[in-house]
């Protein structure tokens, strides 16, 4: 699900909405220290707690002391609407006592105040056992402790060290040639986050990592003052695990065709140069004639459609029921996994959860209970494999360890399963995105993610996007408006018959990936090259009101 | 202590104020008590707690503004949160639609807070999923579900003698039942001010009855349908239209109200003349926030009247633009945070809305329709088209096939591709208004309801 994404959009102008944008955390100054705390301090402090839980009875503990900065740049045409910073630091200790869990967080971070922390977690689980609140005790994957280890994003420019005025000039330039190039308005924003997390666990295991991420992103609008329509084109971007660098355009990163698009940097200026003409040629697109068509789907866009329909699909705990109320369950059930010849999709299908991917939203070195991450098959030639889990769920499955699964936005939210990233292999035989158009007869080639929407077990969902070209007798046509694509999850992937070499390969992303009540947000890539998928439902969008 | 009395926080914003040196400053002061316990297969998943109190201190120079927040409240914290966000405002750069901080204002004073809801705990959490997973074990049923429950204050002071003070409390609860082969399943849902209103036993209770009725469907074809939509079905689809009522964006063409050559639809009837939607903080099913984000007070507001759209939402500086002052333009219906979010709204300014209706009962509604579709839930909307405000989204957790009159049996859900300006051009009835997510809503029947595939989700 993809809530706070979509409430992110909205709010910073870049859908059409008001610009106050929700913070979570404390929102401190653009001159928040940029010195991390010692790891001797938070060990001290991990220790604290650790002991404390132990001595008042918990089986297991691990505590997490966060330290969450976030930047946002956000500006409309030659102007800065609002700059945001925000610090959040303290601690989060949950516990296994009595077979249950108990969770509690504080903001006081002495020991003694940690160690009371550690308490109320042991006695909230005592307490939920004592209550029978809980069916069967808690059973964990074992981790053997892992030490002092450390991990640290491999950025080459800290984004959080660029001068403010600095990354306001970049935005002012890309709104200045937005409008040069014709369009009416233009919101620009650049979001940077950078997680300074530590995790110790009783298993002996005490890890201190450095984690950044960064999303440049704008939308332009063109307006026909004539007919009182108007036209959107947003940024090709993706939000990344990156630092600055991702900003400094290599163009050997560069995909030409139709349209630039982008792999492991981003030309923003490009981009909205070519967003505001293809805004105004929007105005004179064919609309859509609704039926069958094969559809060419760049990175840029699929990476949304395997976000929705397999990356939630395939999330253990929504497979169990644990999201029912909320996000939904699963189509993806047990049985179908278990049968072993479950056809998720064709056999040019095949799709890894990968927490270790360079440039990805979701890679770290371990997780947010003590796992060292890896790469694993999800849909191995079609077949769905695995699923996503943290180490309480692993024995669900007969399975020995968990997948490094678990994650929370914040010191003050309890951890649970979130989604690593999930991508399409791209496919062994040679073929380009020129050699893919060139097979199909009738077919709209779709670039950038757009309107987005799936059922709560991931069955039907319909997809929209920012470009769309006609492909007739293997030749790319004019632009296409109103287009919207429909279809169920299994047939959609085995109507996949090619998938673009590695050479076309690009990661898209979410900042702001929703789930949970209360809701907590996280961020994931998705990585294809471009694939092809044959008779897709197509619907014409165009109302009038 | 996160919840102060009017004078202890009226004594933290004087102090605040009394570091600042800057043109103006503003300063917010919140505090909020919250609790909340979360159940799935029949136990409990989630459970826990948070208090916070956050300060919020905006400095202008100028047109040069700044913003910094602490938590933190002796003496040199407050100054130090002061000077920060004094520093960031002299390094920002010149906003030329700055609009100065408002001066004393006249806040009306709904009544948001119950004792009744700032009371609760955890122990109450848990007779209240005890009371749904007991009969759900005893019938052969999941249950999934969420309560949570929060009082608190927010508090208004700035440099020109602006100051307001209110309190407001919410509990929410939802439950998805399903039957054990994952073949039927069932929701409820409600919200409160007070919990004394709330009857979490009998919400279970129709998300029980919804499932077991839903365990066996047929499938229709998709197409045009009349349908009886739920309060809580329709309430995000109509929150969705009053968010986008913004004048701006509507002036700048960029908007379903926008037309040729910069007119708007302002003034224009475009919807059935039964529909009034409006917002009031006075309400007492549904009372507001006194005050909208930038501190101007909320007031009763038509933003649809006898069908014509009456009013749309302005910020201070595009109400300055146009020549408006400030009681002709009115705050946005949204806060910024969504119009709906009212666990959010109810301290930071987003009014709910309030539709008005009939007195059928939802009942009397399903008598009077020959052929149609019940639908309890709608999920994950989202916006197909700006310009005429389409949405996509599904039916969830309780779809049903009605015949002359009576529900007939639980059908398969399908996709729905619609405009509430469309939707409410369609009108049928309108039922008696119930409180769902913070608004007041009829169940409506409605005409000619756009559902454009099945889903085979349950």
């Amino acid at each position: 699900m993809d809530l706070n994404r979509r409430t992110f959009i909205r709010n910073t102008g870049l859908a059409a909405g008001s610009l106050l944008i929700p913070v979570w955390g404390r929102p401190v100054t653009a001159f928040a220290e940029t010195a991390v705390v010692p790891v001797a301090t938070k060990k001290k402090l991990a220790d604290a707690a650790l002991n404390a839980a132990t001595k008042k009875g918990a089986t297991y503990a691990d505590v997490r002391i966060g330290r969450y900065l976030q930047q946002f740049i956000i500006t409309r045409e030659m102007r800065v609407e609002n700059t945001v910073s925000t610090e959040s630091y303290g601690a989060g200790v949950r516990v296994i006592a009595d077979g249950c869990w108990g969770f509690f967080a504080t903001d006081q971070l002495t020991p003694a105040s940690i160690a009371h922390a550690a308490e109320e977690a042991v006695a909230i689980a005592k307490a939920n056992a004592k209550a029978k609140l809980q069916d069967k005790a808690v059973e964990l994957a074992p981790q053997k402790g892992l030490g002092e280890v450390s991990w640290k994003s491999p950025i080459t420019k800290n984004a959080f060290e660029v001068p403010i005025s600095e990354k306001v000039a970049l935005l002012m330039d890309v709104n200045a040639a937005a409008l040069k190039h014709g369009a009416n308005f233009v919101n620009s924003v650049l979001f940077q986050v950078n997680e300074q997390k530590y995790i110790a666990t009783t298993d002996g295991s005490y890890i201190d990592q450095d984690i950044h991420r960064i999303w440049p992103t704008f939308n332009v609008t063109a307006i026909d003052p004539k007919t009182g329509k108007f036209e959107t084109r947003r940024a090709l971007s993706a939000p990344c695990g990156r630092g600055y660098e991702y900003l400094s355009a290599n163009p050997a990163d560069k995909r030409t065709g139709v349209t630039t698009r982008y792999t492991d940097s981003y030309d923003m200026v490009e981009d909205v140069t070519a967003a505001a003409q293809q805004a105004k040629d929007k105005f004179g697109a064919k609309s859509v004639e609704a039926g069958q068509y094969d559809l060419v789907l760049d990175p840029s866009h699929l990476w949304l459609t395997i976000h929705e329909s397999i990356g939630h699909a395939t999330e253990l705990d929504r497979v169990l029921g644990y999201e029912a109320n909320y996000a939904g369950t699963s189509f993806a059930t047990l049985d179908k996994w278990k049968s072993g010849n479950f056809q998720y999709g064709s056999p040019n299908v095949n799709v890894v959860a990968d927490k270790t991917q360079v440039g990805s939203l979701g890679a770290v070195g371990y997780d947010d209970e003590g796992v060292p991450c890896k790469r694993w098959d999800l849909i191995k030639d079609g077949v769905l494999v695995n699923y996503q889990k943290t180490r309480d769920q692993a024995h669900i499955l007969g399975q020995k360890e968990s997948d490094g699964c678990c994650y929370a936005d914040n010191w003050n939210d309890v951890q649970f399963q979130r989604m690593p990233n999930v991508s399409l292999q791209p496919g062994q035989a040679k073929m380009s995105v020129d050699d893919m158009i060139k097979g199909v007869e009738r077919g709209i080639y779709i670039i950038g993610d757009g309107s987005f929407s799936i059922d709560q077990q991931r069955y039907n969902f319909q997809f929209g996007g920012q470009l769309f070209y006609e492909i007739n007798d293997g030749k790319i046509g004019g632009m296409l408006r109103d287009v919207a694509y429909q279809a169920n999850t299994q047939e959609f992937w085995n109507s996949c018959v090619a998938v673009c070499d590695e050479s076309d390969y690009a990661l898209g992303g979410s900042f702001f990936d929703g789930k949970g009540q209360p809701g907590q947000i996280s961020a994931v890539s998705h990585g294809s090259s471009t694939s092809r998928f044959n008779k897709v439902n197509v619907i014409n969008t165009a109302r009038k009101i | 202590m996160t919840n102060l009395t009017k004078g202890e926080a009226e004594a933290v914003i004087k102090k605040t104020l009394s570091y600042a040196k800057a043109d103006e400053t503003q300063v917010t002061l919140s505090g909020r008590r919250e609790g909340n316990l979360r159940f799935a297969r029949n136990a409990v998943s989630t459970s826990g707690g948070t208090e916070a109190l956050t300060l919020l201190v905006q400095s202008s120079f100028g047109q040069k503004t700044g913003t910094a927040t602490i938590n933190e409240f002796d003496d040199a914290s407050i100054e130090k949160v002061v000077r920060r966000a004094e520093d960031l405002a002299k390094l920002a750069p010149e906003n030329p639609e700055y609009v100065e901080f408002l001066g004393p204002q006249q806040y009306l004073a709904p009544k948001s807070h119950f004792d009744s809801t700032a009371g609760l705990n955890a122990d109450f959490r848990a007779k209240a999923m005890a009371d749904c997973i007991n009969p759900c074990k005893a019938k052969n049923l999941v249950a999934a579900g969420f309560l949570e429950h929060n009082a608190g204050f927010s508090s208004l002071g700035n440099s020109h003698g602006l100051n307001g003070f209110h309190r407001a409390s919410t509990v929410n609860y939802s439950v998805t039942v399903r039957t054990a082969d994952g073949l039927g399943s069932g929701y409820g849902v409600c919200d409160f001010n007070d919990s004394s209103k709330l009857d979490a036993k009998r919400v279970s209770e129709q998300a029980m009855q919804k499932a077991m009725r839903s365990a066996e469907t047929k499938s229709l074809e998709p197409g045009k349908y009349t349908v009886i939509l739920e309060p809580s079905a329709s309430v995000d689809l109509l929150s969705n239209l009053l968010t986008a009522m913004d004048a701006r964006q509507a002036d700048e063409g960029r908007s379903f109200l926008s037309k040729a050559d910069g007119a708007t639809r302002l003034g224009e009837k475009l919807v059935d003349e039964r529909i009034h939607l409006h917002s009031d903080p006075m309400n007492a099913e549904v009372p507001g926030s006194p005050w909208a984000p930038d501190g101007r007070p909320r007031r009763k507001v038509d933003w649809f009247k006898d069908g014509v759209v009456t009013n749309v939402g302005y910020s201070r500086f595009w109400a300055k633009k146009k020549g408006l002052s400030d009681d002709k333009a009115m705050p946005n219906f949204g806060n910024g945070f969504g119009g709906g979010n009212r666990a959010v709204g109810a301290f930071e300014g987003s009014p709910g809305f309030i539709m008005d209706g009939g007195n059928a009962s939802l009942e009397d509604l399903v008598k009077s329709v020959k052929r149609g579709i019940l639908v309890t839930r709608m999920w994950y909307i989202r916006p197909v088209d700006p310009q005429t405000l389409l949405y996509t989204g599904l039916t969830r957790d309780g779809t049903f096939y009605v015949e002359n009159g009576e529900v007939k049996y639980a059908i398969k859900n399908f996709r729905f591709n619609e405009s509430p300006v469309i939707m409410l051009n369609n009108v049928e009835a309108l039922g008696k208004p119930v409180r769902a997510n913070g608004s007041l809503v009829p169940p409506m029947v409605i005409r000619d309801f756009t559902f454009s595939s099945l889903s085979d989700a349950v």
